[in-house]
């Protein structure tokens, strides 16, 4: 017989319906994104996706790993769409190509591959564009504005007269960089009154975006393809911080639903910090690794010189990934009353 | 009453209706019985009988080798071909010392005694049940005579009889306890008494509510206060240690044996062949096996130990497809080297498999951290870590990460999206350990041999230096050598000449001695020097 090692049964599942699921889970955000923010982010996204499949088939082939198997294992397509959509979406094409080969290259395959990567892959070309590309990786559009689908085109494949009518920034740095200015005298109220940059909790058109990454953040905790740990801890973490700050000084620091509903806050709760391979995989591990990137987060977008810190965040507690897991292990069965 | 949980498990497709559709069948008598003689954990059973030798039904074949062993019986009448190595029923493929009966057809019992065991010690129990071959018949076949004492210290509260019949398509235990369930209530019934367990727990799975039915019928019907308690159908429920902590909230871990801890769990057939063995005299000469799978007719047979597999799957009518047959269930059960096997203590189920039934996994991918198996796992280890190191040969790290607690029941494998072997991996590690842990004995053996062997050396030399100087000594008091043809005529009353002659006829020995290994060497007389030197 072709089987010969107990069990002799298995769950329908795999890797690649794993990853599936989570493609799945990001559309509605990419729908909400495409829809309110614009088209451009298509764009951004299918280039990330060819791109990250040939850089990944090439790594194969020189590593002589099975081609078919690993490419369709989607794994590579999940790197991807993270990175486009956490890149401005009107930058230049180069700079999702650059972000892209930096993950998959070197971030991914020089690790050892798909299961081997210490470090959140998308996140690595995040930061090394955003250290690299500081200005590129800082102009957002603007939510008014009313830039057709061939101008967004347009920008993405390089016309850089277009690129400074582009300059925007985040919601986030918007606030931060209002509040700068204000030295003190100028309240979050009175920032978030205006209407072209916010909407009701947060960054207008934004706040809605995070929401669709929340509602599919859910259906993937209620497919069981992530627990609850990662999410819940790391909004936690964002949650209390920005809480206990907003509550002393409510003038001087946003709302804790302000910085959920902004940024990558809600990408990164069910969709970044959930990466299982440079992760926590205890329970207890999970609520450290949670709870400290979500503070962390908050620490880098709101004292940081970075518009948003979801990537340094995850980067950092990658690092004490080994030492979490080693500290944390649960005792086993039979052994948990002993002293 | 009140029910625990264990954390992790499955619940796989069950598949168990087809082998449900017909009572337990009996397996006709094939013309040959091949029964091994070791079917039990423990001791190697010696052969009571040989080749000519006519035997009865129930005729003990196989003495038990020491406590932790059971005797094994001719399961009907007939005449013993041979007793000789045939291929056991084990994915090894290895053979294993069996006897051969050519049966005769008359099923002539010897003679049968009922005992009275509350009349009896409970030691002559624990010996009757071990000379009648009663072990663990829910796979595990450890003798169920050694599991019988309470533990010193620890009063026994809990007797948790095991009905829970977890693994898919395995249904030999439903059958039993749905048409013998009186049985299995009274040999639950002494083993309470052994072990004067305070509470006696029935758990079965609540897929079968007619063996719930029928068990509780038959407790009432006994007279008995047992409780019969049907527990969540979840894959392993059926595990000794998960079924104990359901019904009891006891966590037994694998340093520790359950009666440390005041439990004590059989399997429901070990309980029925106990009440059969003291109730009616017959020793353990068959069970009941599942036939199912790939086959036209499944069902439940009672079939003698010994009867070829090809004889009984034959019974099942298998499909023409059939790839191979597996022991066990298919979760924890083995795929049959062949059908040249015969059924034995440890032979619950047959399945018979297809490539429908068991289609061939997509290829291995890497583990990709999910934690998957850790979230099933029963025993709450992390089985993608002990994969990690037992695939680094780190084999101590495994033992850190408490890989003896593994009941290998494959849930990890089962959900694993990479589809790792996980469990292979885990037994790979294990026998490694074990090996390693042997070679350390053999050199830590063969290291106290080679310094007991220098020790007798330095002390055979000095022996051998005060024998010469004793010589020495000797020689110097005796300085006037005399003739060596006087010295056999010298008075014996002379003590000083019988001494001279004495050493007159070493020295004459000495010279033919020397005279003979000059030859000697030629014709490499090494041992002929070492014997005359002893002679000396």
């Amino acid at each position: 017989m072709n089987f010969t090692t107990p069990p002799y049964l298995s769950q329908n599942v795999s890797v690649q319906r794993v990853m599936l699921q989570v493609l799945a889970a990001l559309l509605p955000g990419i729908f909400a994104y495409a829809w309110l923010i614009g088209p451009a982010i298509v764009v951004q996204l299918a280039i990330a996706t060819v791109v990250s499949l040939l850089a990944e088939a090439c790594m194969l082939k020189v590593l002589r790993k099975p081609l078919l198997l690993f490419l369709g294992d989607g794994s590579a397509i999940v790197t991807a769409w993270l990175i486009a959509l956490s890149f401005p979406p009107l930058g230049p094409w180069w700079l999702v190509v650059v972000g892209c080969l930096f993950a998959i290259v070197i971030a991914k395959h020089l690790y050892g591959g798909l299961g081997q990567n210490p470090f959140n892959p998308a996140m690595v070309a995040f930061a090394v564009c955003i250290v690299s590309f500081p200005a590129l990786m800082s102009q957002w559009p603007p939510v008014d504005l009313k830039a057709g689908f061939e101008d967004q085109l347009a920008i993405i494949i390089g016309h850089p007269r277009l690129l400074d009518a582009m300059s925007g920034a985040t919601p986030l740095d918007a606030l931060k960089t209002a509040l700068k200015l204000g030295e003190g005298k100028v309240s979050v109220t009175a920032v978030m009154a205006d209407a072209n940059t916010f909407g009701r909790v947060a960054g207008q058109g934004w706040e809605w975006v995070s929401a669709a990454y929340l509602a599919g953040g859910l259906w993937l905790w209620r497919r069981k393809i992530i627990s609850w740990h990662l999410p819940a801890s790391f909004i936690a973490g964002i949650v209390l911080l920005s809480g206990a700050l907003w509550l002393w000084q409510p003038g001087q620091f946003a709302n804790p639903v302000f910085h959920l509903f902004s940024g990558a806050s809600m990408l990164g709760a069910f969709f970044i910090v959930t990466d299982p391979v440079s992760g926590c995989t205890t329970s207890r591990g999970k609520l450290i690794f949670g709870l400290s990137a979500g503070a962390l987060t908050y620490v880098i977008r709101v004292f940081g010189g970075y518009p948003d810190g979801v990537a340094f965040a995850v980067l950092l507690l990658n690092i004490c990934v080994p030492l979490i897991d080693l500290y944390t292990q649960p005792p086993i069965f039979g052994e948990k009353s002993k002293p | 009453m009140q029910l625990f949980k264990f954390k992790g498990g499955v619940k796989p497709d069950s598949n168990k209706t087809p082998s449900l559709q017909t009572p337990i069948g009996m397996a006709p008598l094939p013309a040959l019985l091949v029964v091994p003689l070791h079917q039990s954990i423990g001791g190697m059973p010696n052969p009571l009988v040989k080749a000519g030798d006519r035997v009865f039904k129930g005729q003990r074949i196989g003495n038990a080798d020491k406590w932790i062993s059971a005797a094994v019986h001719a399961p009907t009448s007939g005449t013993v071909l041979a007793v000789e190595e045939r291929l056991a029923a084990h994915p090894s493929g290895l053979t294993t010392l069996s006897v051969l009966i050519a049966v005769d057809g008359d099923d002539e019992w010897i003679e049968r005694t009922a005992v009275d065991y509350q009349a009896l010690a409970p030691e002559a129990v624990r010996e009757i049940l071990r000379d009648a071959g009663v072990v663990g018949l829910g796979g595990a076949v450890f003798p169920s005579h050694a599991k019988l004492t309470a533990a010193q210290s620890v009063p026994i509260e809990d007797l948790v009889i095991n009905g829970a019949e977890c693994e898919p398509f395995m249904t030999c235990d439903d059958l039993l306890m749905r048409e013998r369930a009186e049985d299995i209530v009274r040999g639950a019934g002494i083993f309470r008494d052994l072990l004067a367990a305070k509470r006696v727990l029935i758990g079965i799975e609540d897929n079968k509510p007619q063996a719930v039915a029928a068990m509780q019928e038959a407790v009432e019907a006994c007279g008995e206060n047992f409780s019969v308690v049907a527990v969540p159908t979840r894959y392993p429920a059926g595990g000794a240690k998960q079924l104990i902590r359901v019904l009891t909230g006891k966590e037994v871990p694998a340093s520790k044996r359950s009666p440390e801890m005041g439990v004590q769990c059989f399997n429901v057939a070990t309980a029925y062949t106990a009440w059969r063995t003291i109730a009616h005299g017959e020793p353990v000469l068959s069970r009941i096996v599942t036939l199912t799978g790939n086959v036209a007719e499944p069902g439940n047979w009672e079939v003698l130990l010994g009867t070829p597999l090809k004889d009984f799957v034959a019974l099942g009518k298998p499909g023409a497809d059939t790839s191979g047959y597996l022991m066990g269930g298919p979760m924890m059960g083995f795929e049959l080297p062949s059908l040249d096997v015969p059924v034995v203590k440890a032979s619950n189920c047959i399945i018979a498999g297809s490539l429908a039934l068991f289609p061939p996994l997509p290829p291995e991918m890497p583990c990709i951290r999910c934690g998957a198996c850790a979230e099933v796992c029963p025993h709450e280890l992390q089985p993608f870590e002990m994969y990690w190191f037992a695939r680094a040969r780190n084999f101590g790290k495994t033992q850190e990460y408490k890989i003896f607690d593994c009941i290998e029941c494959g849930c990890c494998s089962y959900v694993c999206p990479s589809r790792i072997p996980l469990v292979q991996y885990f037994r790979f590690a294990k026998s490694e350990i074990w090996s390693r842990e042997r070679e350390k004995n053999i050199s830590e053996a063969a290291k106290a041999r080679y310094e007991l062997r220098n020790e007798r050396d330095a002390r055979e030399q000095a022996e051998k230096a005060e024998r010469v100087a004793r010589a020495a000594a000797a020689k110097a008091a005796e300085k006037k050598p005399l003739p060596g043809a006087a010295a056999a005529d010298a008075p014996a009353a002379d003590a000083e000449a019988a001494k001279k002659a004495l050493i007159a006829a070493a020295i004459e020995r000495a010279r033919v001695q020397r005279e003979q290994s000059e030859t000697a060497l030629d014709a490499g007389g090494a041992e002929t020097q070492r014997t005359q030197r002893d002679e000396t």
